[in-house]
């Protein structure tokens, strides 16, 4: 019974799980936010609410935007308060566990860390079509293929961390007795 | 927020406060004083226009933000210039000087008249009445006007032609007591689809919510529930009204003037007024009491109908009326117009043009219309200029105004395809191109293809069933579009028996094997294949015009659909211009409750009150009010109504499909003056297309208009009724745009037309001493959006460089070298997503922005086309643009000008595609914001605007032998009225390979691939669009192959259906979007890139693989009639160059422009003919119209061009080229099936196929 660097990574990874966990459920919200849309026609045609819809949309895929962008001067003011964004903190998080698990020498934990962090790189340097700061494009993101591509994604990496959780739990707890 | 352009004006003052109105206002004026409604967006500024003291508010207005005026009385003429005073600063402003006062009487006056395009003796109306009348009256008037053009959608509806019946509705809205409505006049056919139903309760909230928001409901005394009629009936200078019920007997019977009643009801003290204003108004002997008033109002000048054309027009219409039977109703019926009259000749012919017009009588100068509410929808109606009586009464209604609704229109088209509607057999008098033409079914095609009870000449002529397959050219002769009917019906079923047991091997499966077929291109134009239905639902189905899909059979499976290897798609153009559309007006639009699907042909009736959605399957009641058909004035049969009688169909919407009351046109135009702009002269041709247009701006008499000019600074234009002349504001300070002035820069069409004019006429020799070079596009969009969001709109921008200054400036990212290279082409993307965001934030608020780019350099159209991309609007590209050095490019400007500011516009648009459960959508192409998985967020939406929807089979179709497709564009027309546009599309589902091999639309296909690689080359890379492109032909061929049992292998194989697949292919890959190793500019290639994302799909195959024909020895054999013409119908030639011989001439139509190429040894007798030069040597250089000569040989070309012509929006330009002309290499360029030093020849084409799929 040890209290090694390996168990330390385990035991900081399953806080930070947690985290990842929060922000996958972050994003099926989103995305599943996005997809419903009202069939009334009055909501249709209604520019209130198209107007609204536009917002969220573009809310939406700010939050997740990449980079902080910068918004152009002389329109709209709310663009600099739009929160932070979700979508590197998450990427860095996975990273840092990678990089930590690096330096434990975790190398089975590793391994299967970095097919995701491939596909988070990947993700990262290659945007879409034309935006230099999105992840996802608000003219293409309601596109029903990409839509149901990110929601997809989306509980694919849910189903990720909630697995990776239990088990660093289980390594931490094995780190913490086996040593 | 209630109209906010009346405000400015005087005579908006008038609306105010009931009160007011009425009694008062002797001195309209004053008024005024207490203040036009208050607006919301205006600042406060925004009243004081109207009050007396006209000097003192004007600084006001620039109230703005921080900086000082320099207010000078001095006039804007010359404006000194700009920045010395820092930041913005108005030109001086030219005091007015008139009080505010008089503005009503005198300076209105002019501006009154327009509005009612009423001949000057009679002022009617509103602003017109001059000082001596107006006191109360004007104002009253005034405020009725307006009201009723409010209310006018719920007038209009009724009015829409089609139906005269449906006027009677009108009526019934205001009284709904009365029962007599559906008691439809006799002349009013009863095949007309469109219906009304009885009454809108009466206090309807809609118009309820409406008065209070437009504040003028306090003017009207009383009768609220009538508003829209009783609106109108007051404007108008009515005869004196009959005893109430009398005059709405009358008018049903008249159908068309529904108004009148509420004059009758209503109005006691309004009419007095109107009365006296209307000197002009003689009380029509027959007529309806007409209303009009709101509807003159719109059309001012009118003069496109001519009317020559009239005449004949008629004849054909009347008899194809009385042929119609109920039943037939698929097809509104030609109204039978009761005629007689001469006027009526003019009707019908305004018929024809569709817009134009129903009545004259309202258009007609005279005073006296008979006009039924379908005015205010026609404005358009030109018809000022005819003398007709315009006693007609208004019974006739004309179908063909249907589309017309709201002004933008194109003659041309309309006309053309007007004819087929007309039933008539005898082709002589058809204005249009005779029905029993082969007309090349894309453009102008009529419904007709749906309908059976045609005539049988107007069948062939629409009804090309060929399976779409083009029979190869021998076999298809026999198809010959003069075939008669029977046969062409006979061939169509066996056809279209295909899958089933019936025909062993449909034609469309032949194969052909494509290296051994020399002659793949057929001799005439490739149609639409027929779905493969039973005939009940092909005659019900949906024009190919409008909606088609890749496959017209849907394979049941995904895994069926993937094994073809073909894509699945829908191609739409839902805004099309239409001669025969019926419109439905009724309390309750009938829709599934579950998916909302609009009730179309295709649902099934279990029994008299359920129906069963074909798209979801749910069982829904048939409400009540849907038993009763008021065409065949029948109760208990749901299935003969017309909404399930056609497959498109257009709704009034009611009030439950409205928030906010509909926007007004509003019209901005956003225009570069830097030095490149002046010394490319486009002012001087878009002013003059304005002045000319000006009045046919669609919309109604809350039209707004609005300008900004824009180099490094931007400039404002007050135009507010009661200058003496335009204001320029000058705003300097591009980092943070404002507005100098709240309101007042977007201003009422018709109050301040004078002005408008005056800044049109000026605006050219303006700027033509300016040195300034730079370009602040960003920053004027900027502004154009803050001006434009509260009410939503269209801005067209004018630009001629790259934006070189404030927010959006772009870099020039071409590289020269680079334009040839057959590797990498970069920055097809935009640099800067500074103009996508503005664009979704314009779509938000319901701007649209048009670009026109005009420029002789390099402009990064990749960047800047984002800003109509997402907004819905559209492009407009003329590379080495310059007025006089280039005059083909002035020319096209010029004609694409008119139509784009005549022809049709929807406002805050939204579509909706919906599909059969078990169908999805996943990706949409066209310019728009998807702003749900299958909503298409369009903020205007517009004729020429055509949209491409990829589809997957998501879960097995095997339960069911139909799939539907339902498009429903919701929209508000320019007149202010809710529609719907629903066009539905049913296709069968087949199990089999060969089956959907059968329906592959071979057309459709190819659009919708380009639509996809256009997405691919942006998001990949253009080599792998361009490989991309090659694989989908290897892979459907070979797909193919394998599933023919006798394997040859040595042969390409295809079956008939796909046979010019590859063809069309290799013409994608030599377009300018997606060749390489040919010099193409940046520009260029990304401008064919846009154009292949939102043209319709008539032309777009027109710019994929022209059309070739040789017009030296064009004969009267096969040749059709149309308008009295003869129309040669030449065989159309492959595009290659064995077939340019050089005693010949050619034609070559790319759709947006014509070469006509002379061979070297052209034979002397043709040049002389027709291109009025003795031989070939003494033809110019640039020649760009052929010379009216009058020879046999000269009119059948010149008649041939123009029935070309005819057949599309945009007219094209025309160049004639001669061999060994430096120009020729433009012709040759769309020679696709030669060989290029960069790219295969057909043959070699399908060699490299063959390879690949036996690899």
């Amino acid at each position: 019974m040890a209290f090694t660097f390996a168990a330390f990574c385990y035991m900081l990874s399953l806080v930070l799980c947690a985290a990842l966990i929060f922000f996958a459920i972050w994003h099926i919200i989103a995305f599943d936010e996005l997809r419903t849309d009202f069939k009334s026609p009055i909501d249709q045609c209604n520019p209130v609410h198209a107007r609204e819809r536009l917002r969220n949309i573009e809310r939406i895929c700010f939050l997740l935007r990449k980079v902080r962008g910068t918004a152009p001067r002389g329109r709209r003011k709310g663009k600099a308060d739009r929160g932070p964004e979700l979508v590197l903190p998450e990427y860095s998080i996975h990273s840092l566990f990678c990089i930590m698990f690096l330096c434990a020498q975790e190398w089975l934990t590793l391994g299967l860390n970095v097919p995701l962090l491939f596909y988070h790189f990947w993700r990262y340097f290659h945007c879409p079509a034309d935006s230099s700061e999105l992840a996802y494009d608000p003219p293409a993101v309601m596109n029903a293929d990409t839509l149901s591509y990110c929601q997809k994604e989306a509980w694919c990496k849910l189903a990720f961390y909630l697995l990776s959780f239990f088990y660093y739990l289980y390594c931490m707890i094995y780190t913490l007795v086996s040593s | 927020m209630s109209a906010p352009a009346e405000s400015p004006h005087p005579a908006a003052s008038a609306r105010i406060p009931p009160k007011l109105g009425g009694a008062a206002a002797s001195g309209a004026a004053a008024p005024a004083g207490p203040g036009p409604a208050p607006h919301q967006q205006n600042g406060p500024a925004q009243s004081q226009m109207q009050v007396p003291s006209g000097y003192g508010l004007h600084p006001q207005n620039y109230i703005a933000p921080s900086g000082h005026y320099p207010q000078g009385p001095g006039k804007m003429t010359s404006l000194p210039l700009d920045s010395q005073c820092g930041d913005y600063y108005s030109g001086l402003y030219t005091v007015p000087t008139q009080n505010v006062v008089t503005p009503n009487t005198a300076s209105q006056q002019p501006g009154a008249q327009h509005m009612y395009g009423r001949a000057p003796p009679a002022p009617h109306i509103v602003g017109s009445a001059p000082g001596s009348f107006q006191g109360a009256a004007s104002s009253t008037s005034h405020l009725h006007t307006s009201a009723s053009q409010l209310y006018s959608p719920f007038v209009n509806h009724y009015s829409s032609p089609a139906m005269y019946s449906a006027n009677s509705s009108v009526a019934s809205q205001g009284f709904p007591s009365t029962c007599g409505h559906y008691a439809m006049s006799t002349v009013s056919n009863a095949a007309y689809p469109s219906v009304s139903y009885p009454s809108l309760p009466a206090g309807d909230p809609y118009g309820q919510q409406m008065f209070t928001s437009q504040n003028a409901p306090t003017v009207r005394p009383v009768r609220d529930n009538s508003f829209s009629g009783h609106s109108t009936a007051i404007s108008h200078p009515s005869p004196l009204p009959p005893p109430p019920s009398h005059q709405y007997h009358q008018q049903q019977s008249l159908s068309g003037c529904s108004t009148l009643s509420w004059s009758a009801s209503g109005l006691s003290s309004t009419q007095d007024n109107l009365i006296r204003n209307h000197t002009g108004s003689l009380a029509t002997a027959n007529s309806n009491p007409t209303n009009t008033v709101a509807d003159s109002l719109s059309c001012p000048v009118m003069q496109n109908v001519k009317p020559l054309k009239s005449s004949p027009v008629v004849s054909t219409v009347l008899p194809g009326a009385s042929r119609r039977t109920p039943p037939a109703a698929d097809r509104p019926a030609e109204p039978l117009a009761s005629v007689t009259q001469p006027s009526e000749l003019l009707q019908q012919k305004g018929m024809q043009y569709g817009d134009y017009v129903n009545n004259q009588a309202s258009s007609a100068p005279t005073p006296l219309s008979s006009t039924s509410d379908d005015e205010e929808e026609e404005e358009e109606d030109e018809e000022a200029g005819v003398d007709s009586s315009s006693t007609t009464s208004s019974a006739s209604p004309m179908p063909n105004s249907y589309d017309a609704l709201e002004g933008g229109s194109y003659p041309d088209m309309l006309s053309s395809s007007a004819s087929s509607p007309a039933p008539d057999p005898a082709p002589e008098p058809d204005p249009a191109p005779a029905p029993s033409a082969p007309q090349p079914s894309k453009m102008a095609k009529p419904f007709g293809y749906g309908y059976p009870t045609l005539q049988p000449g107007y069948q062939n002529a629409t009804a090309p069933l060929n399976s779409g397959v083009p029979p190869s050219s021998p076999g298809y002769s026999g198809f010959q579009p003069y075939a008669q009917y029977p046969g062409m019906n006979q061939l169509s079923s066996s056809l279209g028996g295909l899958s089933l047991q019936s025909s062993p091997q449909p034609e469309s499966l032949r194969p052909v094997d494509l290296t051994q077929e020399r002659n793949i291109l057929p001799t005439t134009p490739v149609w639409a294949p027929v779905p493969n239905l039973n005939v009940d639902l092909k005659k019900l189905n949906c024009s190919p015009d409008s909606f088609r899909c890749t496959l017209t059979n849907i394979p049941q499976t995904q895994a069926l659909l993937n094994k073809a290897k073909l894509p699945l798609g829908l191609l739409l153009h839902p805004f099309r211009d239409l001669t025969q559309l019926p419109v439905i007006t009724s309390n309750t639009i009938v829709r599934c409750r579950s998916c909302r699907t609009y009730i179309n042909p295709f649902v099934s009736f279990i029994d008299q009150r359920r129906w069963k959605c074909n798209l979801c399957y749910r069982v829904n009641d048939v409400p009540e009010e849907f038993m009763y058909n008021p065409l065949t004035r029948s109760y208990g049969e749901p299935h003969k109504r017309p909404e399930v009688q056609n497959s498109t169909v257009e709704f009034i919407a009611s009030s439950d499909y409205m928030l906010r009351p509909p926007q007004p046109a509003v019209y901005l135009f956003v225009l570069d003056v830097s030095h490149n702009a002046v010394e490319a002269g486009y002012l001087t041709i878009l002013c003059q297309s304005l002045l000319e247009n000006l009045d046919k701006l669609p919309g109604d008499s809350r039209t707004r208009i609005g300008f900004m000019t824009f180099d490094s600074t931007i400039h404002f234009y007050n135009l507010q009724e009661g200058l003496s002349q335009p204001q320029m504001l000058i705003v300097s300070d591009i980092d943070d745009v404002f507005l100098p002035t709240p309101d007042s820069l977007l201003v009422n069409l018709y109050e301040s037309k004078e002005l408008i004019k005056d800044l049109l006429n000026a605006l050219p020799s303006m700027f033509t001493n300016t040195r300034e070079t730079h370009s602040a596009l960003g920053p004027a969009l900027q502004a154009a959006f803050k001006l434009m969001s509260p009410t939503g709109g269209r801005v067209s921008v004018f630009q001629t460089q790259l934006p070189s200054l404030g927010a959006g400036l772009l870099q020039s990212r071409e590289d020269p070298n680079q334009r040839s290279s057959t590797k990498v082409v970069q920055h097809l993307g935009p640099a800067t997503d500074f103009y996508k965001k503005l664009a979704l934030d314009c779509s938000g608020q319901q701007t649209a922005v048009d670009l026109f780019l005009l420029s002789s350099q390099y402009s990064d159209l990749a960047s800047l086309a984002c800003v109509s991309k997402y907004s819905a609007g559209c492009i407009y590209y003329y590379p080495s643009f310059h007025y006089t050095h280039n005059p083909s490019q002035a020319e096209k400007l010029q004609k694409d000008l008119k139509r784009y500011l005549t022809r049709k516009i929807g406002f805050e648009a939204v579509m909706r595609i919906r599909c059969t459960k078990g169908l999805s959508m996943h990706t949409f192409h066209g310019n728009f914001f998807v702003r749900s998985t299958d909503l298409l967020s369009l903020a205007n939406i517009n004729p020429d605007a055509g949209f491409a929807v990829q589809l997957s089979i998501e879960e097995n179709l095997t339960d069911t032998s139909l799939v539907c497709f339902q498009t429903a564009l919701l929209y508000t027309s320019s007149k202010g009225e809710r529609r719907i546009r629903v066009h539905t599309l049913c296709l069968p589902v087949v199990s089999s390979l060969a089956d959907v091999y059968a329906g592959v639309d071979v057309q459709a296909a190819i659009c919708l691939l380009a639509n996809m690689a256009v997405d691919r080359s942006i998001s990949s890379s253009l080599s792998d669009a361009r490989d991309a492109l090659v694989n989908a032909v290897v892979d459907s061929l070979s797909a193919y192959g394998s599933t023919v049992s006798n394997l040859q292998h040595s042969a390409l194989v295809a079956p008939n259906s796909l046979k010019l697949f590859p063809l069309y292919v290799l013409a994608l890959l030599k377009q300018k979007a997606f060749r390489t190793g040919t010099s193409t500019r940046l520009d260029d290639r990304v401008y064919a890139m846009c154009q292949i994302k939102c043209q319709p799909l008539v032309h777009l195959m027109k710019m994929i693989h022209p059309n070739l024909y040789r017009i030296d020895r064009l004969t009267d054999e096969g040749a059709i009639h149309v308008n009295d013409r003869v129309v040669p119908q030449p065989p159309l030639q492959k595009l290659s160059a064995e077939k340019l011989t050089r005693e010949g001439a050619f034609l070559m139509d790319c759709g947006s422009v014509f070469y006509i190429w002379i061979g070297k040894s052209c034979d002397n007798n043709f040049i002389e003919d027709v291109l009025g030069y003795p031989n070939f040597a003494s033809i110019p250089q640039k020649m760009t119209y052929l010379p009216e000569l009058d020879t046999l040989s000269s009119e059948r070309a010149r008649s041939f061009i123009t029935w070309l012509r005819d057949n599309r929006p945009l007219s094209p330009v025309l160049h004639v080229v001669k061999d060994e002309s430096p120009a020729k290499t433009e012709f040759f360029q769309h020679l696709i099936e030669d060989r290029t030093e960069a790219a295969f020849s057909y043959y070699e084409f399908l060699l490299h196929i063959q390879q690949q799929i036996c690899k």
